[in-house]
């Protein structure tokens, strides 16, 4: 189902701010072929012109290349152009301009492991349940504390990511063990996981459907199968897998998505 | 090969623990083209798993063990083996060794008319430090534990926790004490031993680009060493310099103190490895740079616009090595000043790669051997340097980071780019060293050949990582969008072995012309520095008489000259 | 052998004015730096990220530091002394300083072998309650440890020798000397100070080899033997640098 989406280039982008990650990758590239093909011509016509044949001698004068220098300055102009035009601010919005709770993000935990994605959402009341190293077992592969009453409507999740469209999605990414990287190719987001930091992350949906997460970063050997799916539902189906799931029992929920 | 002149030396101080600059040069020359063929063919083994995944390869159980790949299915853990030591072989026991302690060894006390270099004995020492590095990193693979398994970059808690990576720390430790030795015997040597007349600005290219990078080592490689030893006590203290408090490892609680920061090593680590690139690179400019005013026979174009930009090259890349940790949750602020950093890092490239075209015109160019790679290099770098803008840009990095993209990107640099670069070095100076020519046809047929198939090989990466398939999968094809550009994964790894194919023609033409080449003269190629002002090969001490250089380093087809070149040497009328 | 010999092997170089070796001691000694300015940096990045720090004071052997401040720094005085003996071609009076340099540098050694071996006897024990409780390591068994806790430092009980007590292996979260492994204050403190005993080393035996089979050198090229003995000088000044930088960092701060 999936393959029909991916073409050669860079994949579908179901995101609200991948356009631009998308715009500054095209934009770069078409500058880099225009410089390479530039270039590349007058690499070439040197060749063709100045081969060494009976009768040609070379000069020991230098040219004076005026275009050269005008050339560098607009390569840098173009640079500087493309970090603050481009980068910069997209940068900016995805550091700093979180969704406000105005907007009823949806928020999720994500636990890292070798070689798993833990999601866990918080529920009906809005609030994670407390986990502890502790507490983690194969069982309990977040550690959460079920005498906490903030987890008794918790949801945990294995390589299973649901999301609803259109409403933005706030992460917590941790790890439990080494370094993975969380990485959705076509929501344009990727961050690293790292033990000991708790690194939140936001990103909203704009087309339902099925789709993978994958792990960026080698984090052992079964590194290359630490992929989970993600499912983008319309609000109406999220609520309903939502509150069925998190109104039953969780530790049941999981074991059924190993 | 050399010192006919010293029949006292019996052959093991002539030929294995010579302090002579040529047998050392020649000793790392052979040792790192041999790491160079072997980190290739373990690439070659990993391309198999990569185009047929879980394909049997029966006869390949017996040559790595059953407990590698049994009955010829290469295991997970035995491709992270080969791929981080495929990284670690080719970048510390294959192109700086042989940029840099070959080329560097050989060539530069010649290029500056000095005798030897200024510590001969250093020189030996590195050498042989280096040799055991390499016969560490080799071991590892046959020790129980394996070999080292986290990647080249060898990230903390992972490699903390992996087994195989305590020998490939104390590998290191010989490599980067046989660079740290080395540096400062180039520098030291470089700065002293200039013959009569031979002001810095009168230096070949090559000398200034062994300069700055001999500097890149002596500063950059210590805080490598700083986090190799906190990650050896890491792993044999007990200590959690690279571990946070919490982790829980297979659902169990380490017992380890914690508190500990795991970016920690990646600052360190990137402290040095950028710097590194310009290691690996700035030596093939170099090269190139010889060859192209040779060949083109007339003075390279803003010679001194190419050593500014080295030297500038080599302090910016101090000061660019968190553009490799944008997905570490990095804010805005540090990121701005990265990104920064490092789009003005790519103006002296871009003025080097500029100055090195426009050298063409007017020029006379000459289709040599060494020419054709020369000239391949610049395109390949230019690839490889274009592709780099998108990784150093965070927002394009977000999709691009850990994926194909940066291994086509940095493979252009240092495959294409350096390899051809290096290759071209042979030819070039292979005359000098043996007083032979190597063969034009075969070299013409390992030119085309290797740079056709670097193309095939590393070309598809770019659209691989496009498509969002991460770097170091033992099986990309677990994911869908994996499966989709499996073909293009086929290619490349078809490309690999043909790419293995075309160095044969290199491999007989380099044994062959060292007996039975055509016998040329000092200076076979008309040139102008010092190197061929000494016999081929030279003598234990190099130069007959002391040379005294009477001008810059490219006068090619100067008006007054009626041969047509002025060797530096070369006394005015 | 041809004509050509190294140049700037006893004689300075005329215009950068000093000879190959003493050009490489440096160049060698801005790596060195390097080298100790990633530690010192690592040891700011843990110190800031750490949830509590110890008082070196309260964790480390002051007396013993500064004794070996002082060693050292003695050490220093005597090495530029046997240089300045060679410079005054007294060699007689160089073999007799630089014997005082070797023999104070052992004295290093071993005042820091004092230093460290009680680290290794002297436990602490992490509950799982949150609080943890030192001293020294009885009898262990399956189930449970035997433990002296140390007599406190102040308060009522100051100095009174408690019992030997039982804990249960169930109550412990963690059982560690005060080795590397006891925690990043620890861990620093045996890297840097070991790495710079490693370097102490390295001088003695460099020292060494000067005094005895390298001083031939002083009959035949005595120039160049003083210039040796002047780079080993550097080095030897490098390291105690090295330790004055570490002294405040590790015992005081
Ligand atoms: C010319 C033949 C070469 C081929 C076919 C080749 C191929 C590859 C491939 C396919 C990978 C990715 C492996 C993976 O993601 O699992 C890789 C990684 C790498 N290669 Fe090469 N390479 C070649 C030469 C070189 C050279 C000359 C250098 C360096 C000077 C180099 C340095 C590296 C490094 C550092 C890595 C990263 C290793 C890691 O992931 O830890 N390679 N190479
Ligand atoms: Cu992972
Ligand atoms: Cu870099």
């Amino acid at each position: 189902m999936l393959d029909s989406l991916y073409g050669y280039w860079l994949p579908p982008d179901i995101s609200t701010h991948g356009y631009q990650v998308d715009r500054l990758i095209n934009v770069i590239h078409w500058f880099m072929g225009a410089i390479f093909v530039g270039w590349g011509i007058f690499f070439t016509y040197c060749l063709i012109r100045f081969r060494a044949r009976p009768g040609h001698r070379a000069s020991h004068q230098l040219p004076k290349a005026k275009a050269s220098k005008w050339s560098e300055v607009c390569v840098a102009a173009f640079e500087a152009v493309l970090l603050i035009g481009f980068s910069m601010p997209v940068w900016a919005q995805i550091k700093n301009e979180f969704p406000t709770e105005e907007q009823k993000p949806l928020h999720l935990r994500i636990v890292a492991e070798q070689f798993a994605w833990n999601f866990h959402y918080p529920g009906a009341d809005g609030e994670f349940g407390r986990t502890a190293p502790e507490l983690m077992a194969a069982d309990n592969l977040i550690g959460l504390d079920y005498d906490d009453p903030a987890a008794a409507d918790d949801l945990v999740t294995n390589n299973d990511l649901r999301i609803p469209v259109d409403r933005p999605i706030i992460c917590d990414l941790t790890s439990k063990d080494v370094i993975h990287s969380f990485w959705i190719p076509v929501m344009r987001i990727k961050q690293d996981v790292i033990p000991g930091m708790k690194i939140p992350i936001w990103f909203q949906a704009t087309q339902t459907g099925d789709y993978q997460v994958a792990c960026a970063q080698l984090c052992g050997n079964n590194h290359y199968n630490m992929k989970g799916d993600l499912t983008v539902y319309s609000a109406a189906e999220f609520e309903a897998w939502y509150a069925d799931m998190a109104g039953g029992d969780d530790e049941e929920e999981e074991e059924e998505d190993e | 090969m050399s010192g006919e002149h010293d029949h006292e030396l019996g052959f093991w101080r002539k030929y294995v623990f010579s302090i002579d600059h040529k047998v050392i040069g020649i000793q790392y020359t052979i040792t790192a083209l041999l790491f160079l063929l072997f980190g290739f063919t373990l690439m070659m083994v990993m391309r198999f798993q990569l185009a047929y995944p879980g394909t049997e390869i029966p006869f390949l159980a017996k040559i790595f063990g059953e407990g590698n790949m049994p009955g010829g299915l290469m295991l997970p853990e035995f491709y992270n083996q080969l791929g981080a030591m495929h990284g670690t072989i080719m970048v510390f026991l294959g192109v700086v060794p042989l940029a840099v302690g070959g080329f560097g060894n050989y060539v530069m006390p010649l290029q500056i008319g000095a005798p030897d270099m200024a510590f001969p004995r250093l020189n030996m020492a590195s050498y042989w430090v280096y040799f055991l590095g390499g016969v560490i990193m080799l071991g590892s693979f046959f020790l129980p534990s394996g070999a080292a398994q986290s990647g080249w970059t060898s990230y903390p808690p992972l490699s903390n926790i992996n087994p195989g990576q305590t020998a490939w720390l104390f590998g290191m430790v010989f490599l980067i004490t046989s660079s740290l030795l080395g540096s400062v015997n180039f520098i030291v040597t470089i700065i002293q031993l200039r013959a009569e007349g031979l002001t810095f600005f009168r230096l070949p290219f090559f000398v200034w680009a062994q300069l700055v990078t001999a500097f890149l080592l002596l500063l950059a490689f210590p805080p490598l060493e700083a986090a190799g030893v906190l990650q050896l006590m890491d792993r044999l203290a007990g200590t959690s310099f690279f571990m946070p408090s919490g982790l829980v490892v297979s659902n169990q609680v380490l017992d380890i103190a914690g508190e500990g920061n795991p970016l920690l090593w990646q600052h360190l680590f990137w402290f040095l490895a950028h710097p590194e690139v310009y290691v690996l690179i700035l030596p093939a400019m170099g090269i190139v740079a010889e060859i192209l005013a040779n060949n083109t026979r007339k003075p390279l174009w803003g010679y001194r616009s190419l050593v500014y930009a080295t030297i500038f090259l080599g302090f910016m890349s101090f000061i660019v090595w968190a553009h490799h940790m944008f997905m570490t949750g990095m804010g805005t602020t540090m990121s701005a000043f990265f990104q920064t950093t490092t789009m003005i890092i790519s103006v002296p490239s871009v003025i080097i790669l500029t100055a090195m075209v426009i050298s063409l015109w007017g020029a006379s160019i000459r289709y040599t051997v060494p020419m054709l790679f020369a000239i391949a290099f610049l395109p390949m770098f230019a690839i490889g340097g274009l592709t780099g803008l998108p990784l150093g840009l965070t927002a394009s990095d977000i999709h691009l980071h850990d994926t194909y993209y940066v291994i086509g990107h940095f493979h252009f640099v240092v495959a294409p780019g350096t390899l051809m670069a290096l290759f071209g070095g042979i030819y070039y100076w292979f005359p000098k060293v043996t007083g032979r020519l190597m063969n034009n046809m075969l070299g013409k047929l390992h030119f085309w050949g290797t740079l056709i198939f670097m193309n095939v090989v590393f070309m598809p990466m770019f659209l691989q990582g496009m498509h969002s398939v991460s770097r170091r999968l033992y099986d990309q094809t677990v994911y869908e969008h994996g499966k989709d550009v499996q073909d293009l994964t086929i290619a490349s790894s078809w490309g690999a072995w043909c790419l293995g194919i075309a160095q044969i023609p290199f491999i007989i033409n380099f044994f062959a012309s060292i007996f039975a080449g055509k016998k040329v003269g000092s200076n076979p190629w008309d040139a102008t520095t010092l190197e061929w002002a000494a016999p081929s090969p030279p003598p234990h001490g190099n130069f007959e008489t002391e040379p005294v250089v009477y001008r810059g380093p490219y006068e090619y087809s100067p008006p007054e000259d009626p041969t047509g070149f002025s060797p530096q040497n070369k006394a005015p009328a | 052998m041809s004509s050509a010999e190294i140049k700037y092997i006893d004689k300075p170089h005329p215009l950068t004015g000093v000879t190959n070796a003493k050009l490489g001691i440096w160049l060698f000694l801005a790596s060195e730096v390097m080298l100790f300015g990633a530690l010192f940096s690592a040891y700011v990045l843990l110190r800031v990220g750490a949830t509590s720090w110890p008082r070196g004071s309260d964790e480390l052997n002051v007396p013993l530091a500064t004794l070996n401040t002082i060693v050292l720094i003695t050490s220093s005085v005597t090495m530029v002394m046997s240089w300045a003996s060679l410079k005054l071609d007294n060699f007689g009076k160089f073999r007799r300083y630089m014997g005082m340099t070797i023999a104070l540098s052992l004295a290093f050694l071993v005042i820091k072998t004092f230093e460290y071996t009680p680290k290794f006897s002297h436990y602490e024990v992490f509950l799982n309650d949150k609080t943890s409780v030192r001293g020294h390591l009885g009898e262990k068994h399956e189930d449970h440890i035997l433990f002296t806790p140390d007599p406190e430092k102040d308060g009522e009980h100051a100095g009174v020798h408690p019992e030997e007590m039982r804990i249960e292996r169930s109550d412990i979260r963690r059982l560690t000397n005060f080795g590397p492994r006891h925690s990043n204050f620890f861990a620093l403190y045996f890297t840097l100070t070991g790495l710079h005993g490693l370097h102490i080393i390295g001088g003695i035996v460099v020292n060494t080899w000067l005094m005895f089979p390298g001083s031939a050198m002083w009959k035949t090229q005595r120039e160049r033997f003083t210039g040796r003995v002047e780079c080993a000088g550097l080095y030897w000044h490098f390291v105690d640098l090295v330790w004055i930088f570490l002294f405040p960092l590790l015992y005081l701060l």
